[in-house]
């Protein structure tokens, strides 16, 4: 019995109508992109037959780009230029990265996010992924045959569940510049709990254990049929694979008794510590041997017993929040019927070892531990894209992995979404002025678990003008924040006391403007000599047809729900659109979309209402059948 | 926003149950994910941008209207919300004394387990808070449900908010001890 019956939304197409959906696992080691063909997912491959894509850019003086295997095999030559585990950066100031004295790049320090100075200009993260995003969409196009001028329908891209806010906006954003539609970003351990859930018809508690090249993540889910559920994540976004390989490195210079690097040699022995470590999963022992540019050479034996010993810290720190997370669910790991392992990091045997012990049972191997966060990806592309059949129909719940809350006095934080709520989510607190006649108020957006403000990451600043002059406490002013199901805040400031209403809506960007976006994608756009007016006009069509697609579907569906009146008012906005789309003006076009979709709001209003009523009547249903 | 109010504002009847304390929590669970299953955005993403802000909406009023009701406390303040009682603001209903000596008592034994960094002592204080949560819970149903005096249901909703801000402590000083 599946347990959802599904009727309209999203409206299933015709089969020859298959919107060709992706899923992007954009990793800190290696990227990959997969789709649902025939009903499977397959992570697709380059022309090669490599399906891996080394998550590494490489910057040449007349502003081309070498990225993936190209690159890597650069990257001891042109360390400065070529941007590996760039992840890490994204959505980060300079003081946030770890071991940034341990990289070979230039860093410019900029508020919000940190910048890298290359021989092609200075690049943010944003850019650099966006660069590996196109590669992967490229890839896709060509395996799914779509031709030029044409486009994919859509991309989920996954995140770790543990990053917060800015680096969610900087992914989300680093998709936009790529040129993809980005239908939802996914976190990485609910991606494969849906790749292993479906995989194997799972029902009950799992835990995913996601140890990746940069980060940590831990999430526990309820799966039943038809559902995937998370209760509850936790994790740490500046962990993983990457710091093994670190550990290797400075044991390789204490004991070698090696003097300071040029970024080249430590390039080379972190290559050559990331060697050692992967050796050590399938044998005992490992050799460790290299030339430096100094002319130096050094020759050492790195044993499994000390690889354990000198990463031993690294793998306790997995462990809290892995306990964290069962607590936070209410559970004991008694109530965990299977572990997940997920990211290639936990293919060292200490980690494997550690997780056993903890849950009291061998962990969940049978998922190629590489790919199976884009095969979740892709199924999730596919379900959003509306190609799902009848009977294979799930849906996901996920939650917020991080606090969020405003600074209050004293540099306190108050909380006012509490982590792992469901998302989409909305909170709203209450707030008042504290001198006489105060017309303004400014607020702090703050994300994490800590008291102090100091230890929590900051989001956003803004200010409410315009309050009404009162006496201190009169003034009732309403903090919102929403939530969206990308994980993804808005806030938006209030005053509700009087009449009038002074309102101011924030969208936190880190650093990274609209303006800014748009001449990245100007700049993206030179070298492939787009028009940017036609391009312009090409986009704004695109929506406009979406629009009239989607809504002729919704009154063939749910069109009784409309009185005559205010039937002909939208068929004449209808009317309106169809006329501007048959011209050539961008802005026409714009408008009568923007009209449209105001016009049609109480009707998507009253849609949901008829939803929330067919879900209670057939449950009344069933619950009189029992 | 300006969405006008109509029988499925009310968290009860947003899920078609009676608005009791005592609820039959897969009921709940089940309606839950079947109207989440028509107005999730997910169903909506190749939707008019009015139907996917109508359809965050409703997903974000069916998420809160969920946690209240599948949470003991609040449950129960907002049935007495419903009535009319705000239990937050019933300052003349003073807590009984028993009960303020046995919160001091396991304050006391959270900072001692604490400073020592004792996780079986934490531990501990975490099984006894759960049992006397529990108690509350199951004394609120008749309390609440049997439509007697309010000002014992309200008390024992004030006594439920102490031992919800003890599990709350409980859980940072875990944090803490795993710093």
């Amino acid at each position: 019995m599946a347990l959802f019956q599904i009727s309209e939304p999203g409206e299933s197409p015709a089969p020859h109508e298959r919107r060709s959906a992706i899923g992007i696992d954009l990793g800190t080691t290696n990227s990959l992109v997969a789709t649902v063909r025939s009903g499977t997912a397959a992570v697709l491959a380059d022309e090669q037959g490599r399906s891996l894509l080394p998550s590494v850019v490489r910057y040449l003086p007349d502003g081309r780009t070498e990225v993936g295997f190209l690159a890597q095999a650069h990257q001891t030559a042109d360390p400065r230029n070529t941007i590996v585990s760039v992840k890490r950066f994204m959505g980060r100031g300079l003081k946030d990265v770890a071991h940034a004295e341990n990289t070979p790049y230039d860093f410019v320090d900029e508020p919000g996010m940190v910048r890298l100075r290359t021989v092609a200009g200075v690049k943010s993260p944003v850019e650099v992924s966006a660069e590996i995003l196109r590669v992967l969409r490229a890839r896709a196009e060509a395996s799914l045959g779509i031709a030029d001028g044409e486009s994919l329908y859509g991309a989920v891209i996954t995140v770790p569940a543990y990053f917060d806010d800015a680096q969610r906006q900087a992914t989300k954003d680093a998709g936009r510049l790529a040129g993809l539609n980005v239908m939802r970003l996914l976190n990485e351990p609910t991606a494969a709990a849906i790749a292993y859930g479906l995989d194997n018809g799972s029902e009950g508690i799992y835990a995913v254990y996601d140890l990746g090249g940069g980060t940590f993540d831990l999430s526990i889910l309820r799966l039943s049929k038809g559902l995937f559920e998370v209760i509850a994540t936790s994790g740490d976004a500046a962990l993983g694979g990457d710091d093994f390989d670190q550990r290797i490195l400075c044991w390789i210079i204490e004991e070698a008794g090696l003097g300071p690097l040029d970024p080249r040699d430590m390039r080379l022995l972190l290559v050559k510590a990331r060697e050692a470590k992967e050796y050590l999963t399938y044998h005992a022992e490992a050799p460790l041997a290299a030339r430096l540019s100094t002319g130096e050479w050094f020759e050492l034996t790195l044993t499994s017993e000390k690889f354990s010993e000198i990463t031993a810290h690294l793998v306790q720190k997995t462990l809290g929040p892995t306990r964290g997370a069962l607590r936070a669910a209410g559970l004991n790991v008694e109530d965990v019927k299977g572990v997940v392992m997920v990211g290639g990091a936990t293919r060292m045997p200490q980690i494997q070892r550690a997780v056993a012990d903890l849950f009291r049972r061998d962990p969940l191997n049978n998922l190629d531990p590489d790919k199976v966060v884009a095969l979740g990806a892709a199924m999730q592309a596919n379900v959003l894209a509306g190609n799902r059949a009848q009977g294979e129909d799930w849906l996901l719940l996920d939650v917020i992995p991080l606090s969020l809350g405003v600074e209050t006095m004293g540099g306190l934080v108050e909380r006012i979404v509490p982590r792992n709520s469901t998302i989409p989510v909305a909170r709203a607190q209450e707030f008042t002025t504290f001198k006489d006649g105060q017309t303004g108020m400014s607020f702090h957006v703050v994300q994490g678990e800590r008291e102090l403000v100091a230890d929590c990451r900051s989001l956003a600043r803004f200010e409410l003008t315009g309050i009404p002059p009162m006496a201190a406490g009169a003034a009732r002013v309403r903090v919102a924040y929403q939530v969206d199901a990308d994980g993804l805040l808005s806030v938006s400031a209030t005053e509700t006391s009087t009449g009038a209403r002074a309102s101011v809506a924030v969208k936190p960007s880190y650093g990274l403007t609209d303006g800014e976006i748009e001449r990245m994608l100007r700049d993206s756009f030179e070298h492939a000599r787009d028009d940017m007016h036609a391009r312009a006009l090409a986009e704004h069509r695109v929506e406009g047809e979406r629009l009239l697609v989607a809504l002729s579907a919704a009154l063939d569906a749910d069109g009784a729900l409309l009185e005559a009146p205010e039937r002909a008012a939208l068929d004449g906005q209808v009317a309106l659109l169809e006329t501007a789309l048959a011209g050539h003006d961008a802005r026409a076009i714009r408008q009568a979309t923007d009209a449209l979709n105001r016009a049609s709001e109480t009707f998507a209003g009253r849609r949901m209402d008829a939803g929330v009523r067919r879900a209670l009547a057939g449950h009344n249903i069933r619950s009189l059948e029992l | 926003m300006q969405r006008k109010p109509s029988h499925l504002e009310n968290h009860f009847e947003l899920f078609g149950l009676a608005p009791r304390y005592a609820l039959d929590e897969a009921t709940l669970d089940r309606a839950w994910r079947e109207i989440q299953s028509q107005v999730h955005p997910d169903r909506h993403v190749g939707a008019s941008d009015a139907e996917r802000r109508a359809s965050m909406q409703r997903t974000t009023q069916v998420n809160e209207a969920y946690r209240v009701l599948k949470d003991p406390l609040e449950r129960a303040a907002y049935l007495l919300a419903l009535r009319g009682i705000d239990p937050k603001f019933e300052t003349d209903t003073g807590m009984p004394r028993e009960f303020l000596m046995r919160q001091m008592d396991f304050r006391e034994a959270l900072d001692d387990a604490s400073k020592a960094a004792d996780e079986a002592a934490l531990e501990r204080l975490h099984v006894r808070l759960d049992v006397e949560t529990l108690a509350v819970r199951n004394s609120l149903a008749t309390l609440i449900d049997g439509e007697s005096e309010p000002g014992a249901a309200v008390s024992a909703v004030r006594e439920l908010m102490f031992l919800q801000k003890l599990a709350h402590d409980v859980e940072r000083a875990f944090e803490a001890l795993e710093a």
